[in-house]
């Protein structure tokens, strides 16, 4: 579904990347994790064409998008939902679910766009309740469901998603958390997960890479990176001194 | 008294619809861009001169003339963005305002060179018999201006809060990551809000050519007049841009009329330096907390 292979990314004299490969399979959740800095968003913004790669290469389906347009990344079929929500704070919720599907103009899509917004409305009905209000007045929680109702509705068959649980509450992670997965079962979406939280971003994923400075340190299924000591003692803060 | 109020009011409102037309396409490519582009004088500056110079030389009808100077004046504008704006479009907000300040003094000198350095007229659009109202004699013209103006202002509203393309260009502004990520162009919005800032300066010196006479440098005072409209009103708002550009016109039409019209481009700066002090986000700017 999409694939990285030998990914060089620079910031201006600084080696941001090294030659990271990884894949994600169609219908997979792949959990990206690694401290700040390591490089992580700055991947994902390879794949959404906002960061040019200075060698390898961004595949999707086969195709490689590494030189294509933000918007073309968008069209076939990838959104993202970047680190601190981004939501269009001035505007209303609806006008942001709106601009979600910006790439959907026209209008023989107007009927299937408002569809879209119900489901979205369904999916997380606090929405629903505040749709006129402007999108900067809503709390944390909701500005990140806003931010994945805002990605979905330009109805990616993969979805980026930067730091989901960033500033949240626990609880309020949780149920993030739980509607991912519950789009990848319901819709068959693919999930590329960025998380610094990589208990959560593992308890949820199918496979996890881990990124330090730059390169891919280990890999693996999610269960083999929780029990592995090293991730243990770098990114989940504990050793299991019981086994 | 009573008529001689009504007269400043009525020549306040007019100039200050030029203040307003000046000060929504400050508020356009603000909006969209995140800067603010001090040659938006000079688009006011090219509708005027434009239309004499396509009527006089041309010899093409009044009507005709400012429609071609008015779309001429949007592709300048179109031009500008892509030869000065395009190509430093990553660095620092305060680069580009320089940048637009060097095209202002570019489109001026050429100006000058064009066309000299005398006043021009356009004849009134409507005649000019004056009606008589409430003791004021109002010419025709005024009712011109402020209707296109209420026009304009009303397309603009409609075309920000109603169309998918006029909301993406407020998501240009809001956050550029987030619009590149929706799929937005945002090259192509930031192309697109110059040009139509330059129509609406363009249609502003048009409209203001019969009152006022135009020159080559009508352009630095009209676009500080603009600027301050919209400061007066909050930047970034289109409605407040319109309603400050018609207050500072009627300002200084009473300071003028009622203390020294030696003062009159002061009156403006002063109440705005005021306000400033008070209400630093303008009339109906929205104070700048925001939850994250």
């Amino acid at each position: 579904m999409l694939a990285l292979e030998n990914v060089d990314i620079f910031h201006g004299r600084i080696h941001a990347v090294r030659r990271v490969s990884l894949h994600v399979d169609p219908g997979e959740i792949v959990a990206l994790i690694g401290a700040n800095g390591a490089g992580k968003t700055t991947l994902l913004g390879a794949i959404s064409g906002l960061v040019r790669v200075g060698g390898g290469r961004i595949l999707h389906k086969g195709d490689a998008i590494q030189t294509l347009s933000p918007d073309a990344v968008v069209r076939r079929g990838i959104s993202q939902v970047p680190e601190r929500r981004l939501v269009f704070g001035p505007l209303s919720v609806e006008d942001n679910l709106l601009l979600g599907a910006y790439t959907r103009r026209g209008r023989a899509r107007k009927a299937d766009v408002a569809a879209d917004r119900e489901a979205v409305y369904d999916m997380f009905p606090v929405l629903r309740d505040r749709k006129k209000q402007a999108a900067g007045t809503l709390s944390g929680g909701e500005q990140q469901m806003l931010a994945i109702g805002r990605a979905l509705m330009a109805r990616p068959s993969a979805l980026l998603l930067d730091e989901p649980g960033m500033g949240l509450a626990p609880a309020v992670c949780k149920e993030i958390f739980r509607h991912i997965v519950k789009l990848r079962d319901e819709r068959g979406l693919t999930v590329l997960l960025v998380e610094q939280n990589a208990k959560s971003a593992l308890a949820v994923s199918d496979r996890g890479y881990v990124l330090e400075t730059g390169r891919i340190l280990l890999q693996g299924p999610s269960e083999e990176l929780l029990a592995n000591r090293d991730v243990q003692r770098a990114y989940l803060g504990r050793e299991r001194d019981a086994l | 008294m009573f008529a001689a109020a009504a007269q400043y009011l009525v020549s306040g409102l007019t100039v200050g619809a030029t203040y307003g037309l000046t000060g929504l396409g400050f508020t356009m490519i603000f909006n969209t861009t995140g800067i603010i582009n001090f040659a938006q004088g000079e688009f006011v500056m090219l509708g005027g001169m434009m239309s004499v110079f396509f009527r006089t030389w041309l010899g093409l009808d009044l009507f005709s003339a400012i429609l071609l100077a008015v779309a001429v004046t949007a592709l300048v504008g179109a031009a500008m963005e892509r030869l000065t704006i395009r190509p430093i479009q990553g660095s620092s907000p305060i680069n580009l305002v320089i940048a637009t300040i060097g095209v202002s003094i570019l489109i001026r000198g050429a100006a000058m060179l064009l066309w000299g350095k005398d006043t021009f007229s356009l004849p009134p659009f409507g005649g000019t018999a004056p009606i008589p109202l409430f003791g004021a004699a109002v010419q025709p013209q005024s009712l011109w201006a402020l209707a296109i103006t209420l026009a304009l202002l009303t397309a603009l509203k409609l075309f920000f809060s109603a169309s998918i393309h006029g909301k993406a260009m407020l998501a240009c502004a809001c956050n550029r990551k987030a619009a590149h990520l929706m799929g937005i162009s945002v090259a192509r919005m930031s192309l697109f809000s110059f040009a139509l800032s330059a129509f609406t300066g363009a249609v502003g010196g048009a409209i203001l050519a019969p009152i006022t006479m135009t020159s080559y440098d009508v352009g630095m005072m009209l676009g500080l007049k603009g600027f301050a409209a919209c400061i007066l009103g909050g930047l970034g708002n289109p409605f407040g841009a319109a309603v400050g550009g018609l207050l500072i016109g009627i300002m200084e039409s009473f300071g003028a009329g009622y203390v020294s019209s030696a003062y009159k481009d002061a009156f403006a700066f002063v109440v705005l330096l005021l306000l400033l002090f008070v209400r630093p986000s303008g009339l109906f700017g929205k104070s700048g907390a925001e939850r994250v």
